[in-house]
């Protein structure tokens, strides 16, 4: 259980990569699976925007681009942009607060396990041929007339994975109400953190409706029951509800841990404590509690009335105060340091600009009246990508530039860097600024041609260019990502130079019990304070050096979530193939034997020994 | 942690199902988790209001012509019984006294039994008169809420005769001490779950 | 809201907004050419709040400039260490009241226009002699296609709707079958069509359409409902109210003709053999057709919703209907029919007017 790097099979590091609970290790699962499913949404979405390049195009059929669209949104938010974010938390929260695991390591491996097993169930679907075509928000009637399996991968897909980020949420939010560092009250923690602390909140409260709301879409689907069939006495608004209920706060999960790093980068790379910590944290909460109450901005042309429509108008309209409290802490933390443009930072001051952009469309759409003219336009389409890849992509790729070091042990070039930032900052703005006109000018959004003649050719030649940027622009990171692997150059603790919070006090990649003494917190930024004032490892230790309590590895959170992603397909075909129930029923004991062997067998973790952390202490010659 | 280590009621601390830092952890994420379900249902009790006696033209069921209170009155004072033998067992969780806690938890166990044979009994009952699952939105609503809660009773009794198996001859310790502790929590929630329905589904349903 | 002098200093900004807005589309499909009171209302809010947003970016990105071209580390050294602040609660006062005032500035007209677009309560006034003061439209939205029954007039027609202009029209919109929207860019906002509800709302008309490009203003479906969502265009054509009245004379006549087998000719014969069950030719009558009514074919703009009408495309598009609105429930003709039968039908089918 050294942290040496020894020289091991293939095998046995495959299986140290199944069976892991280390945080370090599941937050670069998250990272890997979640990069994957961004690469296959990233082709989606440039084979949509190729089939809009020119009028009445066939590069793909009407068919084909439904399951595109609802495969890319889809994609997008729950295997790409949710997994990546819950990597970072996995990386990088833990060493922000000073704990040397989550609460629930056991959880959070099968977390990651359901989430990867689910995003493949709902891939698979391409295999078949029979792909979710009812766009990413399902509604009811449409989804209930679609053929094929379609819509039946994405329900017990997102079902499996819906589950892994709910155990997510609760797991992250356990570690930091109980795992914290001594001194590390509320208000000392990092920004990060705390975004990540009120974005779990939110999952914790959004997903059981999509759980819900799925359960009674599968079993319409698949078991009989009516819901939402308006001949059986159902009704489809109330799948627009429940999907909003869930989906409104979903998008507010995906930017506050947005939020939450470029915090980090803002005060890390102005040499400057965060302006307006206090106000910050507390925008980042009313935000959370705001989110939840204004789903149904997103149905005001459903014909809820006046009175509904104006109280959910207003509300949305208040969410823009407390994030423009953040907008202007930000550009005051800013105000007065010594900024360094770093790749990172480069992302961050795109950020600023065009989620701005991005929140204010935001606004227009949540003046109902306005409403009704723009809903379900290309302006939807141009807003919501302004504030999803505008905040939470560039989040994520700053992200991934600041913390690569802290997750990996190297530095991603930054030259190539920089050239990655400015292809995909020109391109975004390319793509998705005319569609702001092109929405106003009558172009619903989901459309999978355009006649010749209404004015929408040349703006979605533009769109479509700069699309292909953005494609240059993630190729060059994926060549950064590579090349720099290959060269494996170390890195020290710090290699930003200006690190403020505990994780830039220990090892790039930290060993795997994070800190050889649990550290001591002495303020916001402490480790900052202690570099001030003349400790050059930026640590005080709370306890002495002693035994460790680790967990153990487990093999059964990858079982489980086979389990149920073998169920899905009993479910999927238990009407049309006999095998379907056998599998079905197959599929869930396999789990529910997972899961007794877990309950039945004690698992008390094992102890890192002292002598093997003073050894590696006078090693790394690190903490002292 | 030392599963072996022995305690006596004075040695044994007064919050047996947080006196670890693994069990501070379980304590506080199952009372999230039961929050997370607390949705849940709420969304499930929503659908059900807005869909109920909906069904497809020429629907004769409704919730008046349906239900009858003096069934649903008996599973309700089983299951509430089982909540109030479960904190008898609780009682002698903190008490140290393994065998006594381990006969309330048994007599729970078969309270909720009794419960989950009479919803079988009553679901059965509803079936042969026509109301079947996919019959109008009404049945299909219903059976999910109320069967979702029933699933709930049985993971409990799944849940509560393994914790009682595998423990039966090693006796308390600080490890299975929270796990029985949460089942409690989790019994009590599926008790006040059933509170809601019977007052909002079976109540209101025959007399509002 | 905006009167008076306040009204003249929001027109200078609003000037300089329309330049801003340069690219204004086309004419009859553009929100940003409104043709109607709702589209000018829901205009005017757009102005207002481009105009407050335009002032929240300036004065974000004039922070943000300066900030960064004045606290470079290249120009304060590398060792400079940054007094670290705290924060201001000034300033958070500042950019927390200012944003309230400029929600309220928005939130007021927003509550307005609200009530006022959904206020259909002259819908079902009736005078004296229990006649419809006002015209009221049912759309039904189908697969891929738009039905207009005029419930008060006795007709119906699908895929064109004809409106007189200059006075409040009011519409009932239910969908048949997935859930469509309703929207008519260049006329005013969309309304969704529900499978299990009747949503109302109304729209007035203030230009009429003959001196448009096609002479038609574009109507959309603007919520996903299967392949050929993009498809599923309608057109609106506005009258004057007495030219509307002749063409609902028209309409209403239709219904007189009787079909003389004998007499028809290929066309109309074999129409009679193959469309007539989906297909009605008689404007008179309700909705709930299970093909768009043809009584007014031929004096339609498009085939189909989308395709140019001519003889030729006509032909195409009964050929092979799924090739070109893929998913449709209209049945191909092309292997059930000759082409020398199709044009009969398509010859027929375009003489079918009411205008002409």
């Amino acid at each position: 259980m050294s942290s040496v790097a020894q020289k091991r099979g293939f095998g046995a590091t495959l299986w140290d990569w199944l069976t892991t609970v280390d945080h370090k290790k599941i937050g670069i699962l998250y990272l890997l699976g979640g990069g994957f499913f961004f690469i296959v949404g990233g082709i989606e979405a440039m084979i949509i925007r190729l089939q809009l390049l020119t009028p009445n195009n066939d590069l793909v059929s009407a068919g084909i681009f439904n399951q595109m669209i609802t495969m890319h949104g889809t994609t997008m938010i729950f295997l790409a942009a949710m997994p990546i974010l819950i990597g970072f938390m996995n990386a990088i929260m833990p060493l922000q607060i000073g704990a040397r695991d989550v609460a629930f390591p056991f959880l959070n491996s099968l977390g990651f396990w359901m989430f990867m097993f689910g995003g493949i169930f709902l891939n698979l679907s391409w295999f078949f041929g029979q792909v979710p075509d009812a766009g990413w928000t399902s509604y009811a009637s449409l989804a209930l007339v679609s053929e094929g399996h379609g819509v039946d991968f994405y329900a017990i897909g997102l079902q499996i994975a819906g589950g892994g980020t709910l155990m997510g949420g609760i797991n992250f939010l356990v570690t930091i109400i109980n795992m914290r560092a001594p001194g590390m009250t509320y208000m000392r923690m990092p920004l990060f953190t705390w975004t990540t602390f009120v974005a779990s909140a939110m999952i914790l409260f959004a997903f059981p409706p999509l759980t819900v709301g799925l359960f009674l879409l599968t079993f319409e689907r698949m078991f009989g029951g009516n819901f939402f069939d308006h001949t059986m006495g159902g009704n489809t608004i109330i799948w627009e509800h429940i999907f909003w209920i869930f989906g409104h706060p979903e998008v507010y999960i995906l930017i506050l841990p947005a939020f939450g790093i470029f915090s980090e980068i803002f005060s890390i790379f102005s040499r400057k404590r965060l302006f307006g910590y206090s106000a910050m944290v507390f925008a980042t909460v009313l935000i959370g509690f705001l989110g939840f109450m204004v789903w149904a901005h997103h149905m005001f042309t459903v014909g809820l009335g006046p009175t509904a429509n104006a109280i959910f108008s207003v509300a949305t309209m208040a969410i823009a105060i407390p994030t423009g409290v953040k907008i202007f802490n930000w550009l005051l933390t800013m105000w007065g340091g010594s900024i360094k443009i770093t790749t990172p930072m480069l992302w961050a001051l795109g950020f600023i600009p065009t989620f701005v952009m991005g929140g204010v469309t935001g606004v227009m759409l949540g003046t109902a009246p306005l409403d009704y003219q723009l809903h379900d336009t290309y302006f939807v389409v141009a807003h919501f990508h302004y504030v999803i890849v505008g905040g939470t992509v560039f989040g994520i790729l700053a992200g991934l530039h600041l913390y690569w070091p802290k997750m990996f042990g190297t530095l991603l070039n930054e030259m190539l860097g920089k050239v990655t930032f400015w292809f995909f900052f020109i391109g975004f703005h390319l793509t998705f600024l005319i569609q702001h006109w092109l929405g106003f000018w009558g172009m619903p959004r989901r459309v999978f041609t355009y006649m010749d003649g209404q004015g929408w050719n040349s703006s979605n030649l533009i769109s479509t260019v700069g699309a292909l940027f953005m494609a240059i622009g993630i190729t060059v990171l994926v060549y950064n990502i590579i090349v720099t692997s290959v060269k494996n150059v170390r890195v020290a603790n710090d290699p930003w130079g200006d690190g403020r919070t505990l994780e830039w006090a220990i090892e790039s990649p930290p060993l795997y019990y994070n800190f050889a003494q649990t550290p001591l917190v002495r303020g916001l930024d402490t480790v900052y304070i202690e570099k001030m004032e003349g400790n050059a490892s930026g640590l005080t230790p709370a306890e002495p050096v002693q035994d460790i309590h680790m967990p153990n590895g487990s093999f059964i959170p990858f079982m489980m979530s086979l389990g149920l992603f073998i169920a899905g397909f009993g479910a999927m075909y238990r009407a049309e193939e006999s095998w379907g129930l056998p599998v079905l029923i197959f599929g869930l004991l396999w789990t529910f034997i997972a899961m007794a062997m877990r309950s039945l067998k004690d698992d008390l973790g094992y102890y890192v020994k002292k002598d093997e952390i003073l050894r590696d202490m006078k090693r790394k010659g690190g903490q002292k | 942690m030392d599963l072996n280590k022995k305690f006596t009621p004075e040695t044994w601390p007064d919050h047996p199902e947080r006196a670890t830092l693994e069990a501070k952890n379980k304590f506080v994420g199952f009372w999230l988790f039961l929050g997370g379900e607390t949705i849940l249902f709420a969304t499930l009790f929503a659908t059900y209001l807005a869909l109920k006696n909906k069904g497809p033209s020429g629907f004769e069921f409704t919730t008046q012509g349906l239900f009858e209170l003096p069934l649903v009155f008996v599973m309700t004072l089983l299951l509430l019984t089982s909540s109030l033998t479960s904190v008898y067992a609780m009682y002698h969780l903190r008490n140290y006294d393994f065998k006594k806690m381990q006969l309330w938890l048994v007599i729970t166990a078969f309270l909720g039994l009794g419960f989950l044979a009479l919803e079988m009994y009553e679901f059965v009952h509803y079936v042969k008169l026509g109301f079947t699952y996919d019959n109008s939105a009404f049945s299909s609503a219903f059976y999910t809420l109320v069967g979702t809660h029933g699933f709930h009773v049985a993971v409990g009794l799944v849940w509560i005769t393994l914790l009682i198996y595998r423990n039966s001859k090693r006796g308390l310790n600080l490890y299975n001490a929270t796990k029985f502790y949460t089942f409690s929590l989790y019994w009590h929630f599926i008790d006040v779950v059933w509170v809601f329905i019977f007052t909002v589904v079976y109540l209101m349903g025959v007399i509002g | 809201m905006m009167k008076g002098l306040k009204k003249w200093r929001l027109f200078s900004l609003l000037a300089a907004l329309t330049v801003f807005l340069a690219g204004c589309g086309q004419e009859e499909l553009s929100t940003l050419l409104p043709a109607g009171q709702v589209g000018k209302d829901q205009f005017k809010l757009l102005m207002l709040s481009s105009g407050i947003m335009l002032f929240v970016i300036v004065a974000v990105m004039v922070i943000y400039l300066i900030a960064i071209v004045r606290f470079r580390r290249s120009k304060l050294g590398e060792d400079h260490i940054p007094e670290q602040v705290e924060g201001s609660h000034t300033l958070e006062l500042v950019w927390t009241v200012i944003p309230v005032l400029l929600v309220l500035l928005l939130a007021v007209p927003t509550v307005y226009y609200t009530y006022k677009f959904s206020n259909v309560t002259a819908m079902d006034v009736v005078d004296e002699e229990g006649n419809a003061e006002n015209l009221v439209v049912d759309v039904t939205a189908k697969l891929y296609w738009w039905e207009f029954e005029y419930p008060n007039l006795g007709i119906v027609t699908a895929q064109e709707l004809v409106v007189p202009t200059d006075e409040k029209v009011y519409f009932n919109l239910i969908a048949a079958d997935v859930k469509h929207s309703f929207w008519i860019p260049a006329i005013g906002g969309k309304l969704d069509t529900n499978v299990e509800n009747v949503n109302k709302f109304y729209l007035t008309f203030d230009k009429e359409s003959k001196d448009l490009k096609d002479g038609v203003f574009y109507g959309k479906c603007a919520e996903l409902c299967g392949p050929s969502h993009a498809l599923m265009d309608f057109k609106v054509k506005t009258l004057p109210r007495a030219e509307f009245d002749k063409w609902v004379t028209a309409m209403k006549a239709t219904g007189e003709e009787t079909t003389d087998v004998a007499a028809a000719g290929q066309g109309e014969e074999l129409f009679q053999q193959s469309c007539i069950g989906c297909h009605a030719t008689s404007a008179v009558g309700e909705s709930g057709a299970v093909g768009p009514n043809l009584a007014s074919f031929g004096d339609r703009n498009r085939i189909a919703g989308f395709m140019d009408h001519d003889q030729e495309s006509l032909v195409e598009w009964l050929s092979d209907t799924q090739e070109h609105k893929p998913g449709n429930l209209m049945p191909s003709f092309g292997e059930q029919l000759s082409d020398e039968e199709l044009n009969a039908i398509a010859e027929y089918l375009m003489s079918l007017s009411v205008e002409k």
